[in-house]
Parts: structure tokens; sequence; C-alpha cells
């Protein structure tokens, strides 16, 4: 485009986008230094001092709170997530190219999932896995088996309803991401591969695989992150352990000590690696092609 | 077009279970429990419309506002600011990208630098906040240095402005994307014919490129109007858990374990929710845009 280039126009706009990075980044930037604040410190400036004790705090665990066991729970779903998402998401984005009786539904689906108000997802599934317990009860109960009885807790769990949760709202996105993909993607390569002898497979794992992988690499982030940011699906969707956000959104309210900066900064920490690690491996993915 | 052995429905199938069993099968749920009726300790399947009564309880009253309709106003209070100065800057944002930032590359870098805060937690990025906002934050101390204020300030945290303040900090990324997406696609030709024409600056941008991120606009803004419509974190924590929201409320009845009246209020937030939506897709055909 050949617009004028320095007009005051984008000098006005580019002041408006500056300011909007500043304030995106800026409340950050102060937590990880405040986090830093020396062992007589407090939640706002000035520091007193440097040093890594709040870290110290929030590794021996906060009242009554496992940080560090919150802390694996939640990294480990989010890998979960993260491997199902890939694997869920390639799969519809395949069949969506071909002709798929009820695209059209499972679409809206995605989409309706999507906007839906997470609270009321999380009601539903939080209700869901109740109505199972007292099902499974009252089984129980009637065959008589009151040893496996008392033993049962809840259906409700990690792995179960809370991946679940996640997955509603981390399926849309990868789905989307895909469809973006195969829309851009010319059948020829994979006619060229079949004309050239390759099965169905072949032409798979040796042409589509290889041009979507830097996508699929995407669609994983997006699965990991979300993840573990997650906060609203899951509140009624758990059963008695926490995720880390939700032990995070709970220690808002109680901490009053830099501990909780410290907690913020590991948190992005790990946000930042998984988004290092995905640049990376969509650049090495890229050269190698 | 056979890209594998197995035939379509199969490779769907994990997907589509996943939304069957996680959400529609709950959603069912949430419908049919907003009927039933419950003691302190069970769930009762037997058909009342009580739950639905007990929302509007009051409402018939002309003088005062009942409970229900001042939790919606405050939450349509929210949602109508948010998504106009999301909009605006989210607009303002995208423009400057995909119009004034001439190379590739660097569009590429800078709409990363927007996006990036995106997937990083959003209760850190709340409380990140409180060292500004605070009774002894940097803005009241600033102030109280400068001589504008005696005492601090207080109700930059807490408040409906912390609440608004944070959404916009949250969300204006669901507006950024879209309508930059738009924008780019914008043929730079019709720019040319427009200014060519005659038109200002001004009017280029209302009557050419406006019009042509309608589809854009409208994502953003049922992604921004569903996000606030449905929340209960951010004005739960923004707000010092004092603000009302129709999501507090089913997050607070739930935690009560009073189900139907939960899944009712759930029932009356979709419906409305899906009615603004509605509204907004007039405007579009969403699948034909990706």
């Amino acid at each position: 485009m050949s617009a004028p280039r320095r007009t005051p126009a984008f000098y006005g706009l580019a002041a408006v986008f500056a300011l909007f990075v500043l304030f995106l980044y800026g409340p950050m930037v102060v937590i990880f230094v405040l986090s830093l604040q020396g062992p007589e410190g407090g939640l706002t400036f000035p520091m007193r001092g440097f040093s890594f004790h709040w870290f110290g705090k929030l590794w021996e665990g906060m009242g009554v709170v496992d940080i560090a066991a919150a802390f694996r729970r939640s990294v480990a779903l989010g890998a979960v997530v993260m491997v199902l998402t890939v694997l869920l998401s390639l799969g519809a984005g395949l069949a969506f190219r071909r002709r798929l009786k009820g695209a059209g539904a499972l679409f809206y689906t995605a989409v309706a999932s999507l906007i839906m108000p997470s609270i009321v997802v999380s009601l539903g599934i939080g209700l869901q896995f109740r109505l199972v317990d007292t099902g499974l009860q009252a089984l129980l109960t009637q065959w008589g088996l009151d040893g496996l009885l008392e033993g049962y807790g809840t259906a409700m769990g990690l792995y179960t309803s809370a991946l679940g949760a996640h997955l509603t709202w981390t399926l849309p996105f990868g789905l989307l991401i895909m469809l973006a993909v195969f829309n851009r993607f010319s059948p020829a390569y994979e006619e060229a591969a079949r004309d050239l002898g390759a099965t169905p497979w072949q032409g798979f794992r040796h042409v589509v695989l290889p041009l979507v992988a830097p996508s699929l690499v995407g669609v994983g982030m997006f699965g990991f992150t979300l993840s573990w940011d997650e906060i609203a699906r899951t509140s009624q969707a758990i059963g008695d352990v926490n995720t880390l956000p939700l032990e995070l959104q709970g220690l808002t309210s109680t901490v009053t000590t830099p501990a909780i900066y410290a907690l913020g900064t590991v948190t992005t920490l790990v946000s930042f690696v998984v988004m290092g690690a995905t640049w990376a491996l969509v650049t090495w993915l890229g050269r190698r092609r | 077009m056979k890209s594998l052995h197995l035939p379509p429905w199969l490779q769907a199938t994990p997907f589509a279970l996943v939304f069957a069993l996680f959400l529609v099968l709950p959603l069912l749920l949430v419908g049919a429990v907003s009927f039933w009726q419950a003691t302190d300790y069970e769930l009762i399947p037997a058909f009342t419309g009580k739950n639905y009564v007990d929302v509007f309880a009051g409402c018939a009253n002309t003088e005062e506002l009942c409970v229900t309709l001042k939790t919606y106003l405050s939450t349509l209070k929210f949602c109508v600011l948010v998504w106009a100065i999301t909009l605006v800057i989210g607009f303002l944002v995208a423009y400057f990208l995909a119009f004034h930032v001439q190379s590739t590359s660097m569009q590429t870098l800078l709409f990363v630098l927007c996006t990036v805060p995106f997937w990083t937690s959003n209760v850190i990025r709340m409380i990140s906040w409180v060292p500004l906002l605070g009774r002894n934050g940097l803005v009241n101390q600033g102030l109280t240095g400068l001589g504008v204020v005696d005492s601090p300030v207080e109700w930059l945290l807490f408040s409906d402005f912390s609440v608004v303040l944070a959404f916009v900090h949250l969300y204006t990324m669901f507006m950024i994307v879209p309508i930059f997406n738009s924008m780019k696609r914008i043929d730079p030709a019709l720019i040319e014919a427009s200014r060519d024409s005659g038109a200002t600056g001004w009017q280029t941008v209302w009557n050419v490129v406006v019009p042509l991120c309608r589809t854009g606009i409208v994502i953003g803004s049922i992604f921004v109007v569903t996000i606030v419509m449905g929340d209960f974190v951010t004005i739960g924590v923004m707000g010092g858990q004092q603000i009302a929201s129709v999501g507090k409320v089913i997050q607070v009845q739930t935690s009560y374990l009073q189900f139907p009246m939960a899944a009712a209020n759930a029932v009356i937030l979709l419906a409305t929710t899906l009615m603004m939506v509605w509204a907004l897709t007039r405007v579009v055909d969403l699948r034909r845009e990706l």
C-alpha cells in the first residue's frame, strides 16, 4: 500500500499503540519486580532490598495450600489437554475436508462452546457428575457392595470432569485453526503423492503431516496455555483437589505478602517457556522443510 | 480425495463425543434441573416452575427494581462499557497495525506483542493492578506526591472502575485479532479508489474500512459480550467480591448446592446471551467468512 507514511495520523495512532502496549505489559512488569522484594517488603513500592525470599516461601507452601502439588497437577492436566487437543482437532480437521454428514452441526456446536458463558458449562458438568455419583451410589447399595460404597468418593476429578471442561474450551480453538489451515491447503500435494503410488497413509504421513506440523504445534500451545490458565469452566467441575489457577484465585483474597507475586512470576514464566518452545519448534520445522 | 483409510465420520467421532458428553448433555441437564425440586441435600426430579418464579420474585413491583433485574442491569452496564472501550481501542490498534506499519515482519512482531499476554494467567494479570491502584499504590503515591489529592483515592481498586479496567486489559485482544484479520483482507485498490475519488482520510475510514471490517467487528463483539455477560472471576477479584453479576449469582448458588435455582438462573443467562449473539450475527454469516 502506498499510503503517505508519516502523516499526523501515523503519529497519533503510533502513540495510541505504544500506550496500549505499556498498558498491557506495565502491570506485569511491576509484579515481576515486586516479587523480588526483600524479606521486609510489602505488596507495594518501595522495594526493601532484592531477594528470592518470597519464592522460597512459595515453595514451602502458603498456609494450608500445597502450591507445589497444585503446580504439578496443572502441568500434568495441561499436557494431557494439549495432546488430546492436537489429536482430536487434527482428526476433525481432516474429516471436515471430506464429505462429512453433520459437519455444519458439529461446527456450530464447537463455536457455541466457545461463546457459551463458562459458568453455565461448568454448572452443567458439575451437575452431570453429581447425578452420576448419586446413580452409582444407588447401584452399589442395591447390589449390597457396602465395601465399595464406603470407599467411593466422587466421579468428579482432574482427568474426568475437569479434563472434559478444559476440552470444551480448547477444542474450538483447535478446530478453527485446523479449518483455517486446510482452507488454504492445496489438495494437489496429496494428488501428486497418490499419482506417485503412495498409499493414503503414506500420503498423510509424508505429505500432509509435515505441511501442517507447524500449525499442530500452535494448536498444542493453545491447548496447554488455555488449560494452564483456565478457571471459569473448571470452577464447578472439579472434585476435591484444585488446579493452580483455582488455588491462585482463592489466594488473592487471603494472601497479603509478595509471595503471591512470586507465584504470578512463576506461572507467567511457565507460559513464556511454553510460548518460547512453540516458537523454537515451529522455526525448526520450517527450516527442515 | 481420500487422505486416510478411515471414513470421515470416524475421524471426527472423538471430537464430537467430547462435545456430546461435556457440552450438550450438561446443558440439557441444566435445562432439566431448572424445573426440579430440591431439599438441602438432594435433588428431586419432580416438575416445578417455582425456581423461575423465585428468580423473578418481586419483579412485578414497579416502584423498585427486583434483585434479578438489578443484577442484569449492572452486568449489562459492564457489558456496554467494556464493549465500547474495547471496540475503539481494538479498532485503533488494528488499524495502526494493518495500514500504518509497512513491513510484514514488523507487523507480525507487533501483532505477536499484542497477543502474548493472552497466553498468560488472567488472575495474575488482574492482581498485577493491585500495586498500581491500591490505597498505597503507585497511582496514589503519585497523586498525593504531586499534591493533586490530600488523601489516597479509594475508588481505584475493588470498584466498578477497576472491573472495567481489568476487562479491557484482558479482552481487548479478542477485538484486535478479528478486526486486524478483516483489515488484512481489504484490497488496497479499494482504498486508493476512495482516495482518488476525493474522499478525506476520515471519510475513507468510515465509508470503506469500517463496512469492510464488519465481520471482524462482529466476531470481536460476540467474544467480548459473551465473556462479560457470564463473568464471575474478574468481577469477583477486581470488585473485591462485593459487586453482583449474573455469573456470580450462579456460582454462589452452586456453592450452596442450590442446583435448581442455579440452573434456572443459568437458563435465563443463556437465553439472554444467545439473544445478544443472535442479534449480532444478523449482520454476518460466520462460517462463510473463515
